[in-house]
C-alpha cells in the first residue's frame, strides 16, 4: 500500500496534495483497495463550496456506497471529469489520474488538522488491526 | 453475527491462500471477490469461472409418496420432469408468500434432491418435517455434501478433460451422476449465471480435490476463481431473482416475477387458492427490470417513482459490468409496469431517469447459443 510523504491525509481516507492556496483532492489508496471495483463518482460542480470534513460527494463500488469527505474548505475550481466514462482511475491510479476534484483553499490554517503520510499509515494499520 | 459463529465451506483455506476478500453471507464466511468483481465477471462471461457454492442446502426425500407429497406442497408440477430432470419451484406459506426457491432433481424412484439457499436451510428443513406424511423421509444432507459451480462459454471444454461422455451430452437442466477429476459427482448442466455451465456436488471430503483439478485444468482456457460479488451481477443481469432481495415471505410468486412456476393445470397446492384468486384478481405488484437512462448506480430498496407518485422499490441493482450502465429489478404497481415506460429512481437524494425494460439485461450468452 502506498502513502506518499508529498500529501496530507484524513482519517476518512481522503488526501490533499497543497500548493499554495490550490489543493487536489482523492481517495487514499487503502479507500480504493476496501471499496474494490469503482463504479460510479459523483462529484461536485465547479463553483460549489465545501468544506473540511464535510460532505462533498459520493464513490460507489459494484457492492457499497461511501461518502467523501472534503480534507479541507474552499471553492470547487475543477472536477476530474474523467471519472464519469472511466472511474477504475481511481482504483488505478489514486494519487495520480484518479484524482477528484481541486479545491481553491478558503481557511488555510485548517492545514493543520490533517494528517502526515506517517501518522495516517499508522491510522490505517491500527483501524485494520481492531478489525480483524 | 459474531466472526467465531460463521460457517466456513471445506474451500476456506483455499479462499484465504488465494487472497479472496471473505464476507458474511448467509451465516457462512464467504469469497466476495479474489481479484476484483469485474474481472471476474467477464471471465465468466467471456470464457469460465469456478465457484464455491458449498454453503447452499441439500436436502433429499424420499419415501413412496414423495412426489404426490411434493406435488401438494409445491406449484411446480414435478411429472413435467423425468428422472434425470431438474425444475425450479418454491416452498410457499399459507398466504402464497416464498419461503425459499430451490432447485428440485428428480433421482428416480420416488427420490428427490433439493437444492435450497444456504440462509434457509433449516427453516425448510423444519418446515418439511412439520408438513411431512406417514412415509416420508425427509434428510438434510448439507454437511457432509459439497457443490462447486463451473459456468461460462468454456465450461464444456474445460470439463471435457476431467468427466466421461455422459457429462459432456447433458442437456440443460438434465443430470448424471458419475466421476469429475476420479471424484464421485452428481453433476448438472445448470447455473445461475446464464452462461453455459455445471453444476457438481460431491461429498465434502473430497471437494478440494476436486476444485483443485478443475482450477488446473481450466486454467489454460482462462477460468479463474470467482467470488459471490459476481454471482450475483452476473444472475441479476439474467434478471434471476435472489431470495431475501426479490423474493420474500410477503409476496407471493405472481408478484415476484416468477408467476411462471405456479401450474394451475396440476392437482391442489399450498396457496393454490389464493393464487388463483390473486390471478384472476390482478395482483397488485409486478417484477420489472429498469435500466437507468441517467448514469447512476440504482441499489436495495431505493425508491421508484412516476412523477410525483411512489410506485415501488428496487429489489436488487448494481452497475451492469456487460452493459456499463446501472440496472435493477423492482417491484412497483403493476399498473406503472409497462414495458419501455420511464420512471425514476431515487439515488441520493436525486430522482434518476430509468427505462422499464424486459428481462433478461444481457441477451446473447452461451447458455442461449448451446441451448438443446
Amino acid at each position: 500500500m502506498k502513502f506518499p510523504d508529498d500529501l496530507k491525509y484524513t482519517r476518512e481516507h481522503e488526501w490533499a496534495r497543497i500548493k499554495g492556496k490550490k489543493a487536489v483532492i482523492g481517495i487514499t489508496d487503502h479507500a480504493q483497495k476496501e471499496l474494490g471495483d469503482v463504479v460510479y463518482v459523483e462529484l461536485p460542480e465547479v463553483g460549489d463550496e465545501v468544506v473540511q470534513d464535510e460532505q462533498f460527494g459520493v464513490i460507489e463500488s459494484v457492492k457499497t456506497v461511501s461518502d467523501l469527505f472534503s480534507p479541507i474548505s474552499g471553492e470547487v475550481v475543477e472536477v476530474n471529469e474523467n471519472l464519469e466514462d472511466r472511474p477504475e482511475l481511481v482504483n488505478e491510479e489514486p494519487y495520480g489520474d484518479g484524482w477528484m476534484m481541486k479545491v481553491e483553499i478558503t481557511e488555510p490554517e485548517e492545514i493543520e488538522n490533517l494528517l502526515s503520510a506517517e501518522t495516517y499509515e499508522e491510522y490505517v494499520e491500527e483501524e485494520s488491526g481492531e478489525a480483524e | 453475527m459474531n466472526e467465531e459463529e460463521l460457517k466456513k465451506t471445506p474451500l476456506h483455506k483455499i479462499h484465504c491462500a488465494l487472497g479472496a476478500r471473505m464476507v458474511e453471507f448467509g451465516g457462512w464466511e464467504m469469497p466476495v471477490y479474489y481479484s476484483g468483481i469485474n474481472a471476474e465477471h467477464r471471465a465468466v462471461r467471456t470464457a469460465a469461472g469456478l465457484f464455491d457454492t458449498c454453503h447452499m442446502g441439500e436436502i433429499e426425500v424420499s419415501g413412496d409418496n414423495a412426489n404426490a407429497w411434493l406435488q401438494r406442497l409445491m406449484p411446480n408440477d414435478l411429472n413435467r420432469i423425468t428422472p434425470g430432470g431438474i425444475i425450479y419451484s418454491a416452498f410457499l406459506n399459507e398466504r402464497g408468500g416464498i419461503i425459499d426457491d430451490l432447485m428440485i432433481y428428480d433421482m428416480g424412484g420416488g427420490r428427490y434432491f433439493l437444492c435450497v439457499n444456504a440462509s434457509n436451510k433449516d427453516k425448510d428443513f423444519d418446515w418439511l418435517k412439520k408438513n411431512a406424511e406417514a412415509g416420508i423421509v425427509i434428510e438434510d444432507l448439507s454437511e457432509s455434501t459439497a457443490m462447486l459451480a463451473l459456468q461460462g462459454p468454456k465450461s464444456a471444454q474445460i470439463i471435457s478433460k476431467l468427466a466421461s461422455e455422459d457429462v459432456l451430452k447433458l442437456k440443460y437442466l438434465r443430470f448424471v451422476e458419475g466421476a469429475v477429476a476420479g471424484v464421485d459427482c452428481l453433476v448438472s448442466r445448470a447455473g445461475y449465471t446464464g452462461e453455459d455451465g455445471f453444476e457438481l456436488f460431491c461429498p465434502a471430503m473430497q471437494v478440494a480435490n476436486l476444485w483443485e483439478a478443475i482450477i488446473n485444468s481450466g486454467k489454460e482456457a482462462g477460468l479463474v476463481p470467482v467470488g459471490l460479488g459476481a454471482r450475483d451481477t452476473l444472475r441479476l443481469e439474467m434478471g434471476y431473482p435472489l431470495w431475501g432481495s426479490e423474493l420474500d415471505e410477503d409476496h407471493t410468486p405472481l408478484e415476484s416475477g416468477i408467476g411462471w412456476i405456479c401450474r394451475w393445470d396440476k392437482g391442489d397446492f399450498m396457496a393454490k387458492d389464493i393464487l388463483i384468486r390473486q390471478r384472476d384478481e390482478g395482483a397488485e405488484w409486478t417484477m420489472v427490470g429498469l435500466e437507468m437512462i441517467e448514469r447512476s448506480v440504482p441499489r436495495h430498496n431505493y425508491t421508484v417513482v412516476d412523477g410525483e407518485k411512489e410506485i415501488g422499490k428496487v429489489t436488487s441493482g448494481t452497475m451492469s459490468p456487460t452493459l456499463g450502465i446501472g440496472i435493477a429489478l423492482a417491484r412497483i404497481k403493476k399498473k406503472s409496469a409497462q414495458s419501455g415506460k420511464t420512471v425514476e429512481v431515487v439515488i441520493h437524494g436525486k430522482p434518476r431517469k430509468a427505462k422499464v425494460v424486459r428481462l433478461p439485461f444481457v441477451e446473447v450468452t452461451s447458455l442461449e447459443r448451446s441451448a438443446p
